[in-house]
């Protein structure tokens, strides 16, 4: 091992590096990706769990209104909490995306992905004691699925028209074929509960590595350890207490403080600051969310290809990371799809700040006088200020950006979507087949740029049923290329997650699934003494 | 034929010459239940008027058409306004506030919760707060316009001129994280001992301390002083008494009300008003279940919350009232 990978391991071990800051500093350094992944995983591993204590999370977007029933879950508080005491079918892999069983032990499609068989794990147990079976697993999607369902999760299983027990596996038969089936069943809604929930879905037993011991809406959640847990690389500490905690300050001085060993949604404004603390170790993960400009495609002066165009290359991309992520966050590249997700287009050029090519389609599209953009400090936090900076490098280029500020009440019902050229944010989705038909389909309702093209829906339909993986993700990059050559979106910036943690505790996983470690960090993390 | 609301007028009149405060208290009930009635109108109206009904906002970005209307028919909100707000004012007048349509847990039972954790908190800052103002607005008439006067008037003023949340973050960052004495966060919660709340709340009730300490200091000072230059003060001078026994004994009692009035304003702000400081100490108190609940529109929720706010104001005003009139009887005879 050359000196400065050795350098890079010690860090991974001391967890001030995660893998992708590891691998892309250990390539530049001469090694290959193999061997930097595989380094990646020996360094990470080398501490071995400590087991016990009692972990303390401060956590922001908990809300009195909040319940225990995973169909209604929406808050981060909420989010987190079910994942201590529930599972899923199947989970995400922290680093590569791809589903990886959990209560369903493996699965098969059939030829046009349309049907798919699922084996459900043997022995395991609820908290209450009873064994789960089969029949726990249909009801649970029935509820999420029926017509009386107020489920979150009812809008990614539209596509489902069959759940069937059959001889003890799970058969769901889909309306059109769906590789990306499994993943779906991540999604943190459809926790698997005890006769489906439908006795009392606020009943919080599940077959989670932690048992709810006090759950008091918008204050805490306090969770003992389960000792009949299936699984024994999860759940290291005996208590669990999650503390709701929605002011940005009181969060960062709790951590600091050591009043709580872990804290997300820390502000890019203050994290400077927070790194000052001896005690604490900021936890940055690559992100799928996007903070995006959209453009409808349909209405003027926004029909024309070549002011779309010349609006992209007048973005910034990097002193926009730079000043409203601070540092923590990727450039864009006009598609709402990185790195993260499985399948992505590689290769694909990178679109930078151009004012020249920005004036050459100006001038091109015949546009005469300022365009309209409205925003709000809703949209994503730092809008305005980046709807600001957006303004000055267009006008580098000649192009004249007139800035409305909206009142951020009713912005989503009244602006987004709405008005044709905004401010706006989108959180990831578990695949790419997700985030383009929910927003880039011409039938989709949160086809928030009027991206009507019919060979995109014929390729993004085809793709969507495709099992060979090699031609589903040329598919990607051909969809890739026409939302970014032809579409209404201007996306300059990924944000990442950006968590805390205090050096007292360790195991923190940068999973690239969602925030807090795909919602997991508190079966993950586990106290040093 | 006689007026029939003669007889109705003629024994208010009686009522007024034997027991003119009984009558003051029923009157003054009587319009608080009317009060509050159109408190509960204006509430669930403009509950109305925000865009969005609770089967939106609750679900948020991962509402699909079908779930809210399933959550619209459940709840029963297709159906027309005055219905549902008959219905609702059906159940109060029974003492039924209804099931809260977030969580489905009777709003009863967790307003109780969160209403005890606020009046705690407002109690201990109304016990420091409310004898130290007054007190430390005698000293100030004592020593007017001499060091200790000064003194007083300019940390009271600077502690007030602070917003709350600064306070806090600055008692925070002292107390907690640099010299590690106090408790934070401020959370309380079911099974802490006696003797863990009160380290809890130590850091709020401080900030809330040093929030109206001045307000009620100021107006203890400028009654007692204004009393102070009256004939009958110079007097109680002139027969001898000391200085500090004329303020208690001839000036405190002709002062009171105004001070009684400025009391019971800040005891109301200790009770609805600090919302701000609740979210900055992590205590869960009403203020923040209110906005939690209107966030996602939670009618029967904001309504009680805002029944018991309206209440509380009410009241406390109706108290400061009775107070300054049994303290000045030529109050209770208005010509």
């Amino acid at each position: 091992m050359t000196d400065p990978i050795k350098h890079f391991a010690s860090r991974v071990s001391a967890h001030e590096m995660n893998r992708r800051e590891f691998i892309g500093r250990s390539m530049a350094a001469g090694l290959t990706l193999a061997a930097a992944t595989s380094l990646y995983g020996k360094s990470a591993m080398a501490q071995e769990p400590k087991r016990g204590g009692h972990l303390k999370l401060g956590l922001q977007g908990g809300s009195s209104t909040d319940v225990l029933d995973p169909a209604k879950s929406s808050s981060q508080f909420t989010f987190a909490m079910n994942r201590n005491w529930g599972d899923t079918l199947v989970e995400s892999h922290p680093t590569s995306g791809l589903a990886v069983p959990a209560l369903a032990e493996s699965w098969e499609p059939n030829a046009d992905a349309s049907v798919w068989t699922f084996k459900i794990r043997k022995g395991v147990v609820f908290h209450d004691g009873a064994d789960l079976t089969i029949d726990d697993v249909v009801k649970t999607l029935n509820r999420h699925t029926d017509e009386k369902s107020e489920s979150g999760a009812l809008g990614v299983l539209g596509s489902i028209k069959g759940i069937e027990n059959n001889g003890g596996d799970l058969v769901l038969t889909l309306s059109e074929g769906n590789a990306d089936l499994p993943l779906l069943l991540s999604d943190y809604h459809l926790v698997i509960q005890p006769g489906g929930g439908y006795d009392n879905p606020n009943a919080g037993i599940g077959t989670g590595p932690f048992k709810v011991d006090n759950f008091e809406a918008g204050v805490r959640a306090t969770f003992v350890k389960n000792e009949n847990d299936w699984r024994s690389d999860r759940g290291y500490v005996d208590s669990v207490e999650m503390i709701v905690m929605n002011d940005a300050t009181a969060r960062m001085a709790a951590l600091s403080s050591g009043q709580v060993h872990f804290i997300n949604r820390v502000d890019p404004k203050t994290v400077g600051l927070l790194k000052r603390a001896p005690n604490v170790d900021i936890q940055t993960t690559s992100g799928r969310g996007h903070y995006v400009f959209i453009m409808h495609c349909n209405t003027a002066p926004f029909d024309n290809n070549d002011l779309r165009l010349a609006l992209k290359y007048a973005m910034d991309r990097e002193t926009m990371v730079e000043k409203i992520l601070g540092g923590y966050g990727k450039v864009g590249n006009d598609f709402p799809i990185n790195e993260t997700y499985a399948l992505f287009p590689e290769g694909i050029e990178q679109r930078t700040y151009d004012a020249d090519k920005a004036a050459f389609h100006f001038k091109k599209s015949g546009h005469d006088g300022s365009v309209l953009l409205r925003t709000s400090d809703v949209a994503f936090p730092g809008a305005v200020d980046a709807a600001v900076l957006y303004q000055e490098s267009a006008k580098k280029a000649g192009i004249n950006i007139e800035i409305k500020r909206e009142p951020g009440d009713g912005y989503w019902s009244n602006v987004w979507n709405v008005q044709p050229f905004s401010t706006s944010y989108w959180g990831g989705r578990p695949t790419q087949d997700q985030m383009y038909s929910t927003a880039y389909l011409s039938t989709a309702d949160w086809n928030d740029t009027r991206f009507l093209n019919t060979s995109f829906d014929k390729v993004l339909l085809e793709a969507r049923a495709e099992l060979d993986q090699n031609k589903r993700k040329e598919m990607y990059r051909d969809m890739a290329l026409m939302v970014r050559d032809t579409g209404g979106l201007i996306l300059p910036m990924f944000n990442d997650f950006v968590n805390a943690t205090t050096n007292s505790v360790s195991g923190f996983v940068h999973d690239i699934g969602n925030d807090m470690s795909n919602g997991y960090v508190a079966s993950r993390l586990w106290l040093n003494s | 034929m006689a007026n029939p609301l003669a007889g109705v007028h003629a024994a208010r009149h009686r009522l007024k010459e034997s027991h003119p405060l009984t009558l003051l208290i029923v009157e003054r009930l009587a319009l608080s239940v009317l009060l509050l009635w159109a408190v509960s109108v204006l509430i669930f109206a403009g509950v109305e008027a925000l865009p969005g009904d609770f089967a939106q906002t609750y679900l948020g970005q991962s509402a699909t058409p079908q779930a809210i209307a399933n959550i619209r028919a459940d709840l029963g909100l297709d159906r027309p306004i005055t219905t549902r707000y008959f219905e609702w004012l059906g159940g109060v007048v029974q003492g039924d506030f209804g099931n809260s349509w977030a969580s489905g847990a009777p709003v009863s039972e967790q307003i109780t919760k969160r209403l005890g954790n606020s009046l705690f908190l407002a109690f201990f800052a109304a016990a420091i707060s409310v004898p130290l103002a007054v007190g430390l607005g005698m000293v100030a008439v004592h020593y007017r316009n001499r060091i200790p006067d000064r003194i007083i008037n300019i940390l009271s003023l600077a502690a007030i001129s602070l917003p709350e949340f600064f306070i806090g973050y600055l008692l925070i960052v002292f107390f907690a994280v640099q010299l590690g004495v106090a408790t934070f966060p401020s959370t309380v919660y079911d099974g802490m001992s006696w003797s863990e709340r009160i380290s809890a709340i130590t850091l709020p009730t401080a900030t809330l301390v040093l929030v109206v300490l001045a307000h009620m200091m100021r107006m203890t000072r400028a009654a007692i002083i204004s009393v102070m230059s009256s004939a009958y003060m110079e007097t109680a001078e002139l027969k001898g008494l000391g200085a500090f026994k004329a303020i208690v004994k001839h000036a405190a009692p002709n002062a009171i009300a105004p001070i009684v009035n400025v009391v019971a304003l800040n005891l109301a702000y200790l009770v609805v008003g600090v919302v701000v400081v609740e979210v900055v100490f992590v205590y869960p108190g009403m203020g923040q279940y209110m906005v939690d609940a209107v966030t996602v529109r939670d009618m029967p929720v904001v309504q009680a919350c805002g029944l018991i706010f309206a209440a509380v104001y009410i009241l406390l005003n109706m108290v400061a009232d009775i107070v300054a009139i049994v303290a000045n009887p030529r109050l209770r005879h208005p010509r």
